[in-house]
């Protein structure tokens, strides 16, 4: 009996100053850390893809707590509904954000811009980019080997087996930003969303002189200036032979679409254009023009 | 027999070219003289379009330190100053010149006599392979007169002549000791005062004992000169395993060539070096193997650099056999596919490779087995199944640590992978991503 006796005596002194020394300790190495951090983290979308510019979304909530209000730092991924939510918790305002989405400017597809050349070496833009040009020899266009989709945290993106090149599903697209940094030829461009998720972009990347850029692709920028004298609104602008399109000035009229002789600007998720039978002014070429554009709609659109 | 320490394969040397003799290559037509046809900054052109220009006058001009002089190999009229599209696609600043006739600068000497005679100090060798824009023709074309103005607590104790070639298919360096053995002594002694070293050493590999045999046959009547044949085994014309394989020294990591008291150059580049020194003629052509399997007859040409690829494969074989898979300029282990074959040849080619359908293509890839083949095979004593993993998964900076930028793209480790992974292909992305992560670190 005596022998139960000293053992729970032992075990209840040795649990005595153990917990004691535990009290102690807890006391002297506490971390002091706001609970506030945790509800912040608890609301945003905790998928870690970087796109804030932070390692993750823990540190993002952590700026979000240290600086007391929105300015400046946004969770692309969350979005506005997120941006509300962290509001309430900071007691701020949210800041007002277009919503973007994740533009491909390249539309040197398999039927464009023809493969004059074969590549079978390590499936990996940045490794193409550094021996060559790539298959159609446009040392600015689209490699189709996916570093941007493999990029993508939210499976947005896919490479096309048909056109070569990658598309986004823009229900899924968060705009983090993941797939312009990973594309080394910078094709990739976050856009604004726009009215009714309507844009309009030029969707190529050349900067040679159009006889070039035509030899690889035959729907490349040639830097004609078209486009931009059409544009009522100023939105256009030709630098190194290649146009773009400023989307904060752009007020989506497409008639840049129409002018475009290459189909290099594209207009997506607009409605089929409805056929006007009394259009004795407009040529064939012209017609066809929309038609290629909306072709490309229904590709971007379907994914 | 001598060879290097560690690793090192041994491929089909295929060198069916070698008893042809070296041809003149005809003039063309039009030629683009690219601007950067040197490692380093690109020449500044210094002619304007519509000027006359003859043979070895200069059109580039080097401006910045890492650079070479670039003379026209032509005569004729500057048809304009524009970018151009190089073998592989990608813009360069060029000159392009329309020929007519082939008049040459009056101070180059173009008659057959050797001259033996060599009056200049070491300094002004060295300045005259600057005026005259020798680079140096064993691939990387490093400008040679850097090469040769040594830092002074530097100290070179060896002058080694890479006449290796130990790439397969190649045989220029072969047709160069078989026709100019004399000239190519001449040029050592030349490179061998320059540096102002007792002894200069020609590391041969022993699958060529013609040359052996003429170059230790001349080398006798000159002063200071050592034949050394060695094993065959590839990546020996690399110059660490050259030096490794000749004088028994290591080249530490991420060291030159010099801190161990080594300079080397190849036998091409002694050869132009006596025709720049002597023969006050630049660096306007070179020795070019057109070869491959299916081709029905071998060449080896004096092309002067400027020659499209075009050029060359309708004057040596009419059109590209039906077959053909690729097209490489250098050699089948470290050459380079041609992509665009409009572009023009620069100073570093050495040979056009018409490679048949049957041996293009790679076989598939799969599952690394660690056999540790890539291991063995290194010639660096780098592990490279270990860059593929880390490059694949993108820690790049871990890769950096396990010194990635040792790795002198032989081709070994992909050449010996039982499971055909591109490791040389992962490896080369990632010594990329790691200069551009040191290059970012800096600023």
């Amino acid at each position: 009996m005596t022998e139960i006796w000293s053992a729970v005596l032992v075990l209840s002194i040795t649990g005595a100053i153990f917990a004691m020394v535990l009290y102690f300790v807890a006391q002297k190495f506490k971390v002091v850390e706001d609970p506030l951090i945790d509800e912040v983290a608890e609301v945003l979308p905790g998928a870690n893809c970087g796109g804030c510019g932070k390692a993750g979304c823990r540190a993002m909530a952590e700026a979000f707590v240290k600086q007391g209000n929105m300015e400046g730092l946004s969770c692309p991924a969350g979005g506005a509904e997120v941006a509300k939510k962290v509001a309430a918790l900071l007691g701020c305002t949210p800041e007002e954000k277009e919503p973007q989405v994740a533009v491909v400017r390249c539309n040197g597809s398999c039927a464009n811009a023809t493969a004059k050349t074969h590549y079978d070496g390590l499936q990996d833009c940045a490794f193409a980019n550094s021996l060559y040009t790539g298959e159609s020899g446009c040392a600015f266009g689209c490699l189709g080997l996916g570093n941007c989709s493999r990029a993508c945290q939210f499976d947005a993106l896919s490479i096309d087996p048909e056109t070569g090149l990658p598309v986004v599903n823009e229900d899924k697209c968060v705009a983090c930003g993941a797939c312009v940094k990973a594309c080394p030829r910078g094709i990739i461009e976050l856009r604004n969303k726009g009215m009714k998720n309507r844009r309009v972009f030029v969707a190529c990347r050349n900067k040679e002189k159009g006889a070039d850029a035509r030899k690889s692709c035959s729907a490349a920028c040639i830097g004609c200036g078209k486009c931009a004298k059409t544009c009522p609104f100023g939105a256009i602008t030709v630098e190194n032979n290649l146009a773009y399109i400023d989307f904060n000035v752009c007020k989506l009229c497409r008639k840049c679409v129409a002018e475009c002789p290459t189909g290099a600007i594209h207009a997506v998720n607009f409605p089929p254009k409805v056929e006007r039978p009394a259009a004795p002014a407009a040529p064939a070429a012209e017609a066809s023009q929309p038609a290629t554009a909306e072709a490309t709609t229904n590709n971007t659109t379907q994914a | 027999m001598k060879t290097f320490a560690m690793g090192g394969v041994h491929p089909e040397e295929n060198k069916i070219s070698t008893s042809a003799a070296i041809e003149e290559f005809p003039l063309p037509k039009t030629a683009v003289i690219l601007m950067n046809q040197h490692l380093g900054a690109p020449a500044t052109p210094c002619v304007a379009k519509g000027d006359t220009v003859k043979v070895g006058q200069l059109i580039g001009k080097a401006e910045a330190f890492m650079c070479a002089n670039v003379h026209s190999p032509f005569s004729g009229t500057v048809a304009k100053i524009d970018i151009c599209k190089d073998a592989f696609g990608l813009a360069k600043p060029a000159i392009y010149i329309n020929v007519e006739g082939d008049e040459w600068e009056e101070s180059i000497d173009r008659t057959p006599d050797i001259k033996r005679e060599c009056s200049l100090e070491p300094k002004e060798i060295v300045d005259k392979l600057k005026a005259m824009g020798v680079v140096g023709l064993g691939g990387a074309t490093f400008p040679t007169h850097i090469k040769y103005s040594i830092a002074p607590d530097k100290k070179a104790e060896y002058l080694i002549i890479n006449a290796v070639e130990c790439e397969p298919y190649l045989t220029s360096d072969h047709r160069v000791m078989m026709e100019h053995a004399e000239e190519i002594c001449i040029g050592v002694s030349i490179l061998r005062k320059a540096l102002g070293v007792p002894n200069a050493y020609i590391g041969i590999e022993n699958n060529k004992p013609e040359p052996i045999a003429v170059m230790k046959a001349m080398a006798a009547k000159f002063e200071g000169i050592i034949v050394e044949p060695l094993k065959v085994k590839y990546p020996q014309g690399a110059e660490k395993q050259l030096i490794n394989a000749i004088t028994g020294r290591r080249v530490p990591s991420g060291k030159l060539p010099i801190d161990v008291g080594c300079v080397v150059s190849n036998v091409g580049t002694a050869y132009a070096v006596y025709e720049a020194i002597q023969k006050n003629k630049p660096l306007v052509e070179n020795i070019l193997t057109v070869t491959g399997k299916k081709l029905e007859k071998q060449h080896n040409y004096h092309v002067r650099f400027g020659t499209t690829y075009n050029d060359i494969i309708a004057h040596a074989m009419g059109t590209l056999p039906e077959t053909t898979g690729k097209v490489i300029s250098g050699g089948p282990m470290m050459g380079k596919a041609v992509s665009n074959l409009d572009g023009p040849t620069t100073k570093g080619a050495s040979s056009v490779l018409v490679i048949d359908e049957s041996e293009a293509k790679r076989a598939e890839e799969s599952n690394c087995i660690r056999c540790g083949k890539c291991m063995n095979a290194c010639p660096m004593g780098l592990e490279p199944y270990l860059f593929s993993a880390l490059v694949k998964n993108r820690r790049i900076e871990e890769a950096g640590q396990h010194n990635i930028l040792d790795c002198i793209e032989c081709g070994c480790c992909f050449f010996s992978c039982p499971a055909n992974k591109p490791l040389l292909d992962e490896i080369r992305l990632g010594k990329n991503l790691y200069r551009g992560i040191l290059m970012a670190k800096k600023k």
